[in-house]
């Protein structure tokens, strides 16, 4: 029970009277690769935002890494990664100035920072263009670099909002080995995502329908109650009967 | 503290890298004092003058030419009549018409009184009436050098003419340039300050990189210094080189003392970066921004006493004028650089200006965490 690190109770946001998130109640344990699927509008990024310290929930509970949402937002931020749907390393600046800006916002000592850093490029084969602008790379390379960013600093738990949108199919295969790497060195990974064919490479995955998780589970269990041969089933049997679309 | 160095070393490698930002601090100063202070000259010259002279004598002929030697005008015609000199006005080739009346030099030897008659064409206001006034002065002068040379013909000990003399003190030429470069150097400065600040944060806002800085354990305050350190030392870089070229264009040094220039620029500076700070708040793009900053700038620089004075502004317009920062550099300016204030002499302005800079940072620093 202690491995538990993100647990929500009843977790609602409201704008005005339109209530995007609806008392949804959920855990995460360590190292697990959780998808969060959904329509779009579905409140996927708003149940995101809420968890990142982004945005204050209206009513309910959670805890992200142990810490509360409401009052210790600032612990929450040191202990999460985040990549959001925007890219969001900065294009003028080149990689490895990148990598030393958010190693050093985290907190890490310029020894650190250089070791890690050196690895990081060396993963990704990007050894010889540490001094390229970001703006200058193609997105699967972006996007890679990105969330190689976000971990940079080993935090409890990574936020994913639809990372590998607009990827090609052999990048989006090496971003999900580094997710799997991560998950391995203990990492929890929360992540969204349109793609249902990324939903089976999930540990455990929610459906998300008007604010609401109408589903929660491992692929697998999901197929055996919704009766269905693949996740794009699920999905279409619980998104027919959304009311609100984009 | 370390989280602010890696701020300040982004801020700074984006902002050399950026070659449009470099041009602006750069170009702006130079393009904005050569230009600006020969353009933006409030003497008049070349009015154009239509002389009606109906007396065709040699007092009259002096003063027509008393009146061309002055430099401020262009003598178009000479007409036969009133009438054929307003038709000059009507088609707008005439500022001005003197008309000279016939038995003008008989009427004033003789009965030491005479009346000239000056039309003015008044749509371009202020040539007209600064030529009108020109005119009649040139004529006073005129008439006491008459009432001198008769006067010492009959009576050598007699009253003197009363004589209005003008000292334009500080600025003895009345050289406009002198009073136009400080103005120029304030809206240098605060332009730089408050439109690169507004601008850089929104951007961030716009291509999304805000959002990433708002999940890691980055404070809002240092967040903020990390913007507003690098756009003050910029607008002391920008003031500088405007100075420099000042005194290497114009030779224009200033009288006071540079410390207390740039104690004030200190603390302007940080009131315009909040400025700049609270529009970005307010504004989700850069061209909201942009909309925002232009509105303010056009109301600061027009009530800011740079080209009007404000002592002639309505009640209302004075008022908005003394809430209004860039009066207060500009007033600064020119105190301590044409008349060599001290530091005592613009505590006033300071203090305001102090008031202004605690005021806006507070507002935007609120705001700023509301809307994030």
């Amino acid at each position: 029970m202690n491995d538990k690190v993100i647990e929500t109770d009843e977790l609602t946001k409201k704008f005005g009277s339109f209530t995007a998130v609806d008392k949804i109640s959920f855990s995460i344990e360590k190292g697990e690769i959780f998808g969060f699927l959904g329509a779009n509008g579905a409140g996927k990024t708003t149940a995101m935002k809420m968890l990142c310290g982004l945005s204050k929930p209206t009513s309910g509970k959670a805890k992200v890494g142990g810490f509360d949402v409401y009052t210790q937002t600032e612990s929450i931020k040191k202990n999460i990664g985040y990549m959001s749907q925007k890219f969001s390393l900065y294009e003028d600046l080149n990689i490895m100035e990148n990598i030393t800006f958010y190693g050093g916002i985290y907190g890490l000592s310029s020894k650190e920072i250089k070791m890690r850093g050196e690895a990081l490029v060396e993963k990704l084969g990007l050894k010889n263009e540490t001094k390229k602008m970001v703006a200058s790379l193609p997105l699967g390379w972006k996007q890679k670099l990105a969330f190689s960013v976000a971990i940079l600093h080993e935090p409890k738990i990574v936020f994913l909002d639809e990372p590998t949108g607009g990827v090609d199919p052999v990048t989006r295969r090496q971003f999900w080995n580094l997710i799997y790497e991560a998950a391995q060195r203990g990492i929890t990974v929360f992540l969204t995502t349109h793609y249902m064919d990324e939903a089976e490479y999930c540990d455990r995955i929610s459906i998300m329908v008007d604010g609401r998780i109408d589903a929660i589970g491992t692929p697998g269990q999901l197929r055996e109650a919704f009766k269905a041969t693949n996740m794009d089933e699920v999905f279409y049997s619980l998104a027919r009967g959304a009311k609100r679309s984009e | 503290m370390r989280t602010l160095k890696y701020l300040l070393i982004k801020e700074f490698k984006q902002i050399f890298r950026n070659k449009a930002i470099i041009g602006i601090i750069m170009v702006m100063p130079m393009i904005q004092l050569l230009i600006l202070p020969h353009a933006a000259n409030y003497e008049v010259k070349n009015i154009n003058l239509v002389v009606v002279d109906n007396d065709h004598s040699t007092y009259s002929r002096n003063l027509v030419s008393n009146i061309t030697g002055s430099g401020y005008f262009q003598l178009t015609g000479n007409c036969q009549s009133f009438k054929q000199a307003f038709s000059e006005i009507e088609a707008d080739k005439a500022d001005l018409v003197l008309e000279i009346p016939a038995n003008f030099e008989k009427d004033l030897i003789r009965e030491q009184s005479q009346s000239l008659f000056i039309a003015v064409n008044a749509i371009n206001g202020t040539k007209a009436n600064l030529g009108a006034s020109y005119l009649s002065r040139i004529i006073r002068e005129y008439n006491n050098t008459l009432r001198a040379e008769l006067l010492s013909v009959d009576k050598p000990a007699s009253s003197r003419a009363i004589e209005i003399t003008t000292a334009n003190w500080f600025n003895p030429g009345l050289d406009y340039k002198s009073y136009m470069v400080p103005g120029i150097l304030a809206i240098l400065v605060t332009m730089v300050g408050g439109f690169l600040t507004a601008l850089n944060i929104v951007k961030e806002k716009e291509v999304g990189t805000i959002e990433q800085i708002n999940v890691t354990p980055i404070r809002k305050s240092q967040f903020i210094l990390g913007k507003l350190i690098p756009f003050w030392i910029l607008g002391n870089v920008v003031f500088t080189i405007g100075l420099t070229l000042s005194w290497l264009i114009y030779g224009i040094v200033p009288q006071g003392s540079l410390f207390v220039i740039y104690a004030f620029i200190a603390v302007y500076l940080v009131a315009i970066l909040g400025f700049g700070l609270l529009v970005s708040t307010y504004s989700e793009t850069q061209q909201q921004a942009m909309f925002i900053m232009f509105f303010f700038m056009m109301m600061f620089i027009l009530l800011s006493g740079l080209f009007t004075s404000i002592d002639s502004m309505p009640g209302w317009a004075k008022a908005l004028a003394h809430i209004n920062p860039v009066t207060y550099i500009i007033e600064v300016f020119r105190m301590v650089i044409l008349k060599g204030s001290g530091l005592k002499d613009i505590l006033p302005q300071i203090a305001v200006i102090s008031v202004g800079a605690v005021l806006l940072n507070t507002w935007a620093v609120r705001n700023y965490r509301k809307t994030v």
